[in-house]
């Protein structure tokens, strides 16, 4: 009884469930703070399922590491891709491998040009895209991939609200479509790529012109073949191999804009049992080596950089 | 914790979090990178005992559900990574260095690498967040059980090191 009464401090000794007087480690987890703690996860899972409650949570977050972000990947980014050039061209190799002699040529030329040359191109690519789709692009860099371990495919690209991006814009990048604007701050904005599981495109067969939607199928291997699959709406007719499917565009081109190249038909079945057309889709873009990608914003948006109008030029 | 020691957890997840998803997309295998701030917590827990791993894991992982890219449903790391830190605690030895065995951090590491994926992988099945095969969810724990051992010795023994020196100091003052 003295002891109890005289007890340093509440919490460091305690009658334990036998009965008995012994000292408890102040360092091992109370049973109070592990159910509170859980509660609290529950309550957040909860809230964050039904309602957007906690964007303005992410909003102000976004505000103070996407700048951070921005610098590590500014820092980073020259080394890192260094890799990355080479896995491109591993990739050209394959699909050109049949014709020898331009291959050749053109590793002549990717290997005499330095990363400077690269990016230059890149841009070209870019203006280009932005000239095919009949839009104006705002230009913008890839500062962080959401990891695998997140079982989601997103991004961080380094122009927010500042630039004129929205929520609900489409993102382009040379070779074809990446995805859309899920929420901005005024420097960053978050990309749902299309490769994701929750995504969903209209997508358009180039050459029989049925339509039908594109499912990100959540493969994370950066392997670039068969990430999406296309389900098509009439499910009498089968695409061929090597189709181009493009987006179909959505009412006020959002979120998607139409006629944006997603990727080539790799292999198509018909299912018996639900008599769907479903085809197997390798996006054009090579989602393991993103990095300079556009955001597809009304012509004559005001921006706090240079935009890619719809002829191809930059304008300030 | 005092109140510094919070501060430098804050740091180093901070740190780690940007890390993850800025630097080390670069070297993603399959897309999966090592779990930084998970390392953070798992020493915390290491040096600091179950009940400072439980509040820091929870903290990081709810700062892991917000930060941009992240899409996830909020509170799924937030909880992974509060099991996490609990787990991490009972690996710790009352030993007068202060410093858990090189076994008992690999271990806890790994445990801890694999209960958090799996948890946040299982939420993920019950919340349809987003719907994914059960096969791709194994690949993925597995390779981020890969890195995170493997990247162990290397992040491990700098973040044990700065978490008793600052208890050190705590104790002198």
């Amino acid at each position: 009884m003295t002891q109890l009464q005289n007890r340093p401090s509440v919490g460091r000794e305690g009658i334990n469930r036998r009965g008995s007087l012994e000292p408890r480690d102040p360092r091992s987890p109370r049973r109070s703070t592990a159910v509170a703690l859980l509660l609290a996860c529950a309550t957040l899972i909860t809230l964050d399922k039904t309602g957007g409650v906690l964007d303005p949570a992410r909003r102000v977050t976004g505000e103070i590491l996407g700048p951070a972000e921005s610098a590590v990947s500014t820092v980073a980014r020259p080394i890192t891709s260094v890799p990355g050039w080479f896995r491109t061209r591993d990739g050209l190799k394959a699909r050109i491998a049949d014709l020898q002699d331009q291959n050749a040529k053109l590793q002549q030329q990717v290997r005499t040009s330095d990363f400077d040359r690269n990016r230059l191109a890149e841009y070209d690519g870019l203006t280009r895209t932005a000239e095919a789709i009949g839009y104006a692009v705002v230009p913008s860099r890839v500062i962080a991939l959401g990891p695998a371990q997140s079982f989601h495919r997103t991004a961080t690209i380094d122009a927010g609200s500042a630039s004129g991006v929205r929520p609900d814009m489409t993102v382009v990048a040379a070779q074809g479509l990446v995805g859309r604007v899920l929420r901005v701050t005024s420097t960053t904005a978050t990309v749902l790529l299309i490769t994701d599981g929750d995504s969903t495109v209209g997508g358009r067969v180039g050459s029989s012109m049925k339509v039908g939607f594109v499912h990100g199928d959540s493969d994370l291997g950066d392997g670039g073949a068969n990430q999406l699959e296309l389900q098509l709406v009439d499910r009498s007719s089968i695409p061929r191999r090597g189709d181009t499917v493009v987006t179909w565009g959505s009412a006020k081109a959002a979120p998607y804009v139409s006629g944006v190249p997603i990727g080539q038909v790799t292999s198509a079945y018909a299912s018996v049992r639900d008599s769907s057309t479903t085809a197997a889709i390798a996006p054009f873009v090579d989602f393991g080596a993103l990095d300079l990608v556009g955001v597809v914003v009304p012509s004559g948006t005001r921006s706090d950089r240079a935009i890619i109008d719809a002829d191809g030029r930059l304008k300030k | 914790m005092t109140a510094r020691l919070w501060a430098m957890s804050g740091l180093l997840v901070v740190i780690g979090l940007i890390l993850q998803v800025s630097l080390f997309d670069a070297f993603a295998w399959q897309g999966v990178v090592p779990d930084l701030v998970l390392m953070v917590v798992v020493a915390g827990a290491l040096s600091r005992g179950g009940q400072a791993g439980m509040v820091l894991g929870f903290a990081a992982g709810l700062l892991m559900d917000v930060a941009p890219p992240a899409d996830t449903v909020a509170g799924r790391w937030a909880l992974a990574l509060l099991v996490a830190g609990y787990v991490a605690g009972r690996f710790r030895q009352d030993v007068p260095t202060g410093r858990p065995s090189v076994t008992a951090v690999v271990a806890a590491m790994a445990t801890c690498s694999f209960v958090a994926t799996s948890i946040f992988a299982l939420t993920g099945l019950v919340l349809q967040d987003p719907a994914i095969g059960f096969g791709e969810v194994l690949r993925v724990i597995g390779i981020a059980l890969f890195w995170d051992v493997l990247l162990t010795p290397l992040v491990l023994p700098v973040l044990l090191t700065l978490y008793a020196r600052a208890d050190a100091e705590a104790r002198r003052a």
